[in-house]
This record gives C-alpha cells, sequence and structure tokens, in this order.
C-alpha cells in the first residue's frame, strides 16, 4: 500500500518533466532567390544543327538553357548561377553530377539536360538534381519539332517552376496586347501576340480599324476583342491556332471590354444603352445575351471568378467608381472596395484568391490585390498612369501598360507593356518592338 | 478495513492533488542553474567603432526582451485559468475568422469555447499559430479536428519546453541563428495557408544528424498541398546545410532528441 502510493505521489511531482523533448522554433530564414545552377543541355554528337529561316543555331543546348535561366531570373523566385563558375561538363553532369563540386559554388538545385535532333525531330530531356540532399528531384523528356525549340525551353523551366515551388509555372504561355506605333494624336494600333518572354511577336491585325481590349479564353487558345467597324463597335473572337476570325455581334451604342468566362463558354461585357452601361453576358454557342445587372448607375468591367459563380465589376452606384461582387446571376451585389479615390479594371485570380485592379487616387495610379470580399487591399506598384493588370495563369504574376507623360502635342509619350509579381519587388518591363498596350495572359499553352 | 485504507488513500490522493493544483512551485522543475560560462564584459564606449553596434544593441534588447517573458514564466507559470485574461484586442481579421469557425463548430459547444478564448501574454504566439488559420480555412471537419488535436499537442510540447531547460536561451538562440542562415524559404508560397513544418531529429553527440523525420508526413501527399512539399524539402535542406548543429558540448542526452519547427508564416506575413 505504501509503495502504491509513493507511485501516486511520483507520478504527480514528476510528470511534467519526464517528457521532455527539446523544441525550437524556427521563424526566419533567407528570403534570397534560391540559388539554382543551369548547366547548358548536352548536344549528342550527330546532331545535326539547327536551321530556322536560315539562321543557324550553333549550339542549341546552350540556347534553351539560356532561355531557362532568362525566365528564373525574371520571376523573382531563382537566382541562376552563372556559368562560368560551372566545374563539370554539361554531358557527364547529366549522367551523375559530383554534387561537391556543385556544392561548392552555392547551389541548391542543379539542371542538367541533354538535346539531340535528327531526322528533323528535336528531342530534350533534362534532369532536376536536389544538389544538398544528392538527389534526382524530376527527369522528363519532350520531343517535337525543331522550330519548337523555345517552347521546349519554356515547358522545362515549367515543370522545374513546379517541382520547386509547388505551383504550375506560367512561362508556356503568350501574351495579347494591342501594339501601338506612330504619334500619339494618330496611333495606329494593332492586335499582337508574342511569348510571355516577349520573343516571337506577331501581329494578327492589320491596323487600320481601332482594336481595343483583347482578352485570351481561360480554357483555350481563343481572343476575344473589340474592334470599331464603320464607326460602330463590334466583338470579335480569334483562334490563334487556326486564324479563324467570327464576328460575336455588333452592338448598339458603346461595348466595353468583352471578357470569357471561366468555362470558355460565355463571354461577358458591358455595354451602353439610352445613356446606361449595364453588364451582359453572350452565350457563344446559342448567341443569347443575357442582362446581369439592371441600375441606373454605370456598371462596367465585369470579370468572373475562376468557379464561375461571382462577377466583380465597377460601378459609380455610391457616387463614384468602387468595385463590387455579386453573383453570377447578378444577385447579392456587395461593395468590396472602400479606400479613397477610384478604382477600376477589377480582375479576379486564376488562384480565386485575390482580385487585381487599378486605383487612381492622388492624381497617381496604382495596380493593387485585394481579396475577394475586399480586405487586405495591397498596392503593389505606382506609377504616372498604368492600368489594365492582367493574371498570369497561376495568379503569381500580374503584367500591366504603363504610360509616359507627354507634351501638348504629345512628344515623349510611350506605353510599354511591365510585369510585376504579388510581392511587389519584382518588377519588369517587356521587352516588345512597337509600344505596347491592354495585356491579356493566356493559359498555359502545354497543360 | 480495507474500506478505510481505500478511503484513506482516495482522500489523501484528492488532497495532493489538490495541493499541486493550488500551489504550482511544485509543477516547476528546480530552478536549473546554466553551467557558469566565462564572459568578457566589455564597456562600449560611445566612441566606438564596431561596425555592427546598431545591430548588436537590437539583438541585446531582444535577448533582454526574451530573458525578461522567461524569468516571468518561471516566477509564476501561467495556469491554464490565467489564458482567459482578455489583454489582448484581436484583429478584425481574427474576430471574422473566429466567427467563421464558430459557425462552422455549432454543435459542439467546447471547441468554440477554445476558439474565442481570448489569449493571455504567453499565448500570444499561439493565436497566431498557423494551425489554427488552417483549421479556419480548412473545409472538412475531419481536418479541422486533427489540425486542432495537433494545436493541443503544440501547447502542450511548448509548455513542456519551457519547463526544461535543456537549452539554455543563449544556446537555443545560437542553435536558431546557425539555421537561420542555412534555411532558404521557397519564395512563391501561398498566402493564408499553415506554413508550418516540424522536423524531428536524432542527433549525434557532435551535432550531426542521425535521423530526420517530417512529423506531418502524410500532409506531403495530399492533393493542393504540393507547396507543403517544397516547403518541407528546404527545411530538411537547410538541416543538411546547416550540419554539424550548434548544440551544447555536454547534456547529450537532453537534446539528443530535437523538434524543429520551421514556421514560414512569419516571414511571408511579414
Amino acid at each position: 500500500m505504501k509503495k502504491l502510493f509513493l507511485v501516486i505521489l511520483c507520478l504527480f511531482t514528476f510528470n511534467k518533466s519526464a517528457l521532455a523533448l527539446v523544441e525550437v522554433d524556427i521563424t526566419r530564414g533567407n528570403l534570397e532567390p534560391l540559388p539554382i545552377a543551369i548547366s547548358p543541355l548536352y548536344v549528342e554528337p550527330g546532331s545535326e544543327d539547327l536551321k530556322i529561316s536560315d539562321v543557324n543555331i550553333k549550339n542549341i543546348g546552350e540556347e534553351i538553357s539560356k532561355i531557362i535561366e532568362v525566365n528564373f531570373k525574371r520571376s523573382g523566385l531563382f537566382n541562376p548561377l552563372k556559368k562560368e563558375s560551372f566545374v563539370q561538363n554539361p554531358d557527364i553532369a547529366h549522367i551523375k553530377p559530383r554534387f561537391e563540386d556543385w556544392r561548392l559554388i552555392k547551389a541548391q538545385a542543379l539542371v542538367t539536360g541533354k538535346v539531340t535532333i535528327s531526322n528533323n525531330k528535336l528531342r530534350a530531356e533534362f534532369r532536376l538534381w536536389d544538389v544538398v540532399a544528392s538527389k534526382e528531384m524530376v527527369a522528363l523528356a519532350f520531343s517535337t519539332t525543331p522550330n519548337n525549340w523555345r517552347r521546349v525551353a519554356h515547358i522545362i523551366s515549367d515543370k522545374i517552376y513546379q517541382r520547386l515551388t509547388g505551383e504550375d509555372g506560367y512561362f508556356d504561355t503568350r501574351i495579347v496586347y494591342v501594339s501601338e506605333t506612330g504619334p500619339k494624336t494618330q496611333r495606329v494600333k494593332k492586335l499582337a501576340i508574342m511569348d510571355q518572354d516577349g520573343a516571337n511577336i506577331k501581329y494578327l491585325t492589320l491596323g487600320n480599324e481601332l482594336v481595343l481590349t483583347p482578352r485570351f479564353s481561360p480554357k483555350n487558345q481563343l481572343v476575344t476583342y473589340l474592334s470599331y467597324f464603320r464607326n460602330s463597335p463590334r466583338v470579335y473572337l480569334l483562334d490563334i491556332e487556326t486564324g479563324v476570325q467570327e464576328v460575336v455581334g455588333d452592338f448598339p451604342g458603346m461595348t466595353f471590354a468583352p471578357r470569357f468566362s471561366p468555362d470558355g463558354k460565355k463571354i461577358i461585357m458591358s455595354f451602353a444603352k439610352d445613356g446606361n452601361s449595364d453588364i451582359y453576358t453572350m452565350n457563344l454557342e446559342s448567341r443569347v445575351v443575357e442582362k446581369i445587372t439592371d441600375h441606373t448607375s454605370i456598371d462596367t468591367s465585369p470579370s468572373y471568378s475562376p468557379d464561375g459563380k461571382y462577377i466583380c465589376f465597377n460601378s459609380d452606384r455610391s457616387g463614384y467608381q468602387q468595385i463590387y461582387v455579386m453573383k453570377n446571376d447578378g444577385s447579392n451585389v456587395k461593395r468590396i472596395s472602400f479606400g479613397t479615390g477610384i478604382y477600376g479594371t477589377p480582375v479576379w485570380s486564376p488562384r480565386g484568391d485575390l482580385i487585381a485592379f487599378t486605383r487612381m487616387h492622388n492624381g497617381k495610379f496604382y495596380i493593387g490585390v485585394m481579396r475577394s470580399d475586399g480586405t487586405g487591399e495591397r498596392l503593389l506598384t505606382e506609377n504616372f498612369y498604368q492600368e489594365a493588370p492582367s493574371w498570369s495563369p497561376n495568379g503569381r504574376v500580374l503584367v500591366f501598360y504603363r504610360e509616359t507623360k507627354s507634351d501638348a502635342e504629345g512628344k515623349g509619350f510611350s506605353a510599354k507593356l511591365w510585369s510585376i509579381d504579388l510581392t511587389g519587388y519584382n518588377e519588369r518591363l517587356i521587352e516588345t518592338e512597337t509600344d505596347g498596350s491592354d495585356p491579356s495572359w493566356s493559359s498555359l499553352l502545354s497543360k | 478495513m480495507n474500506k478505510s485504507i481505500f478511503l484513506s488513500l482516495l482522500f489523501h490522493s484528492i488532497m495532493i492533488f489538490l495541493t499541486v493544483l493550488s500551489l504550482p512551485f511544485m509543477m516547476r522543475s528546480p530552478i536549473d542553474l546554466p553551467p557558469i560560462l566565462s564572459v568578457d564584459l566589455i564597456q562600449i564606449s560611445d566612441e566606438t567603432a564596431i561596425p555592427f553596434a546598431a545591430k548588436a544593441t537590437e539583438v541585446l534588447k531582444k535577448i533582454k526582451k526574451e530573458e525578461e517573458k522567461r524569468l516571468v514564466s518561471q516566477q509564476a507559470p501561467p495556469a491554464e485559468k490565467k489564458k482567459e485574461k482578455p489583454d489582448r484586442i484581436p484583429l478584425p481579421e481574427d474576430i471574422n475568422k473566429e466567427k467563421k469557425q464558430i459557425v462552422k463548430k455549432k454543435q459542439n459547444p467546447e471547441e468554440i469555447e477554445e476558439q474565442i478564448r481570448q489569449a493571455s501574454e504567453f499565448e500570444k504566439k499561439d493565436i497566431f499559430d498557423p494551425n489554427q488559420i488552417a483549421a479556419l480555412i480548412d473545409k472538412s471537419k475531419k481536418e479541422t479536428a486533427e489540425t486542432l488535436k495537433k494545436n493541443n499537442k503544440l501547447t502542450q510540447s511548448s509548455v513542456k519546453t519551457t519547463f526544461t531547460n535543456a537549452l539554455t536561451l543563449s544556446q537555443e538562440d545560437a542553435l536558431k541563428a546557425q539555421i537561420f542562415g542555412c534555411w532558404s524559404l521557397p519564395l512563391g508560397l501561398p498566402y493564408q495557408e499553415n506554413l508550418l513544418v516540424r522536423i524531428k531529429l536524432r542527433l549525434r553527440s557532435d551535432g550531426t544528424v542521425l535521423r530526420s523525420e517530417i512529423l506531418d508526413h502524410a500532409r506531403m501527399n495530399k492533393p493542393g498541398q504540393g507547396f507543403y512539399k517544397v516547403l518541407a524539402e528546404s527545411a530538411l535542406r537547410a538541416i543538411r546545410i546547416c550540419q554539424p548543429l550548434r548544440v551544447p558540448p555536454t547534456g547529450y542526452e537532453k537534446w539528443k532528441d530535437l523538434q524543429l519547427n520551421f514556421d514560414a508564416n512569419e516571414m511571408l506575413k511579414g
């Protein structure tokens, strides 16, 4: 009995210290981009040289690795290391990297690869290595026509990005925009498309009609845009793959900002009728037009949530332009922006969590994001004039355009495309041949 | 006879139990004086030209603050009741989230209590506990329940750490500082997600890692949690880069099992 008593007493007094496990909370780390070594892809001997429109690309492997490097640098999440510091040759590194060598230059990840061109087929394979753990993380191979070599580089970038960040990439995508040339008073506006890095620019219209607000379908390679035909606005549909273009409809009065629904089956837009602008949808198959808002104020810039259940839009029903969210049938309208100034061009993120917008305040233009309930507003960038944000398919980067100040004659005017990521720190110019405005980002070309 | 012994034992146990509850000093392990370290006192004059002096004062301030906290915790261990003290004005965000949670868990009044409970100084950390945020986001009840369980565990174990002094504050800080330098946080992690990776280590006496284990391993392969795998890998990478860990030269038995909680939430919020 005495023993039992002692045991109980012991249990009471010592149970706390008996189960000791030392825990240490690590709440800080480096926010530096991940150092990654991208070894040039090794070209197998016997490979043919790549000829594209009489341009001979000598070392295709190196070119591909350069594109991957540029993609990663632009993403702001990775720090591609200088190739001069690489010790191991690409061919051996691809088979079995000497991890100690790569650790020495502080690389945490390593990309190696091999490329072959024969019988007019390009075959590229790559491996991603975890240098610290000395193991392979992912290995894939692609086969395509040699003309697609840039896309191969983008696809490889996407796969690596996905493996290292846990979210989809956005490199194998395109951006459609309005190319602008000529003086400010007489701008020639053409519809143009390019890869997300600014390469492969193609013009889709001739420039004799004004082109406005091109928007990519989130599902496929279709673009909807607004163009003027005999001075009345028309909504067009353009299939990028086939080049086929069709008129969706002539609309009376002013039509603005057509945009696809997430399933790609509807177009949502606003048009002005009898001096009042409301939001309408049009079913692309049946061509049935449906009125969504019915309010005496001006409702514009509608954009669907990725699940298609909600729509965010602009309205001045509270006196000045603010952002509102409603259900897709027009019910439950709720104002979500409450800051000073004017809010415009709301766009719902493909991830669904955020809404990007342009805010005008104190004579400045801001691109910002807020949660879909209006909380957590963050302004990412400030400038003299900038607007029309469009999301990358993974919802991490925004592309928009920025105009510069000009004098009364329009001198000094320029419009350029820029991208910025959600951190607000990684702001980059997208180089284009001409001026550009109204960009819209496509979904991933290869899923 | 037997009955009376039994009764006596029962009442005695109750008395002991009550004593333990009412006299918190019994729960506290005796004040463990850290081994005597030789400390050089240096007078930093105004004219000093140490380049990191500003930074150092900040660090010193922080250490002092933490020490103060620690002192408080040793004098009066936080009794469960004290946690209800409403000395923190919740942010509107928190209120919203908490409300949401209440609606979700209507049928279980106990859990509502748990969620709307106000926090004391000691619990401030817990209020921002990523597990709770994740619990608010997670829709499935099952997952919520799991996370709550985990959360409880965490609270308990953090109490454990307070009571056992396997690592002194400076030793813990040295270890932390070492790992801070090795950990490259994957940028591009989603916001509003639970970004806590708990890794249990078995160390050798020289600080190298014998075995490492991710505690929420199952989560790595869940759909939509791809980022978690990335985060866990970055944490493992940090440990590998940091090897051997800066552990005290003595007391191996105390720290051979070490749990590192890699928490990216604070970094990404700030």
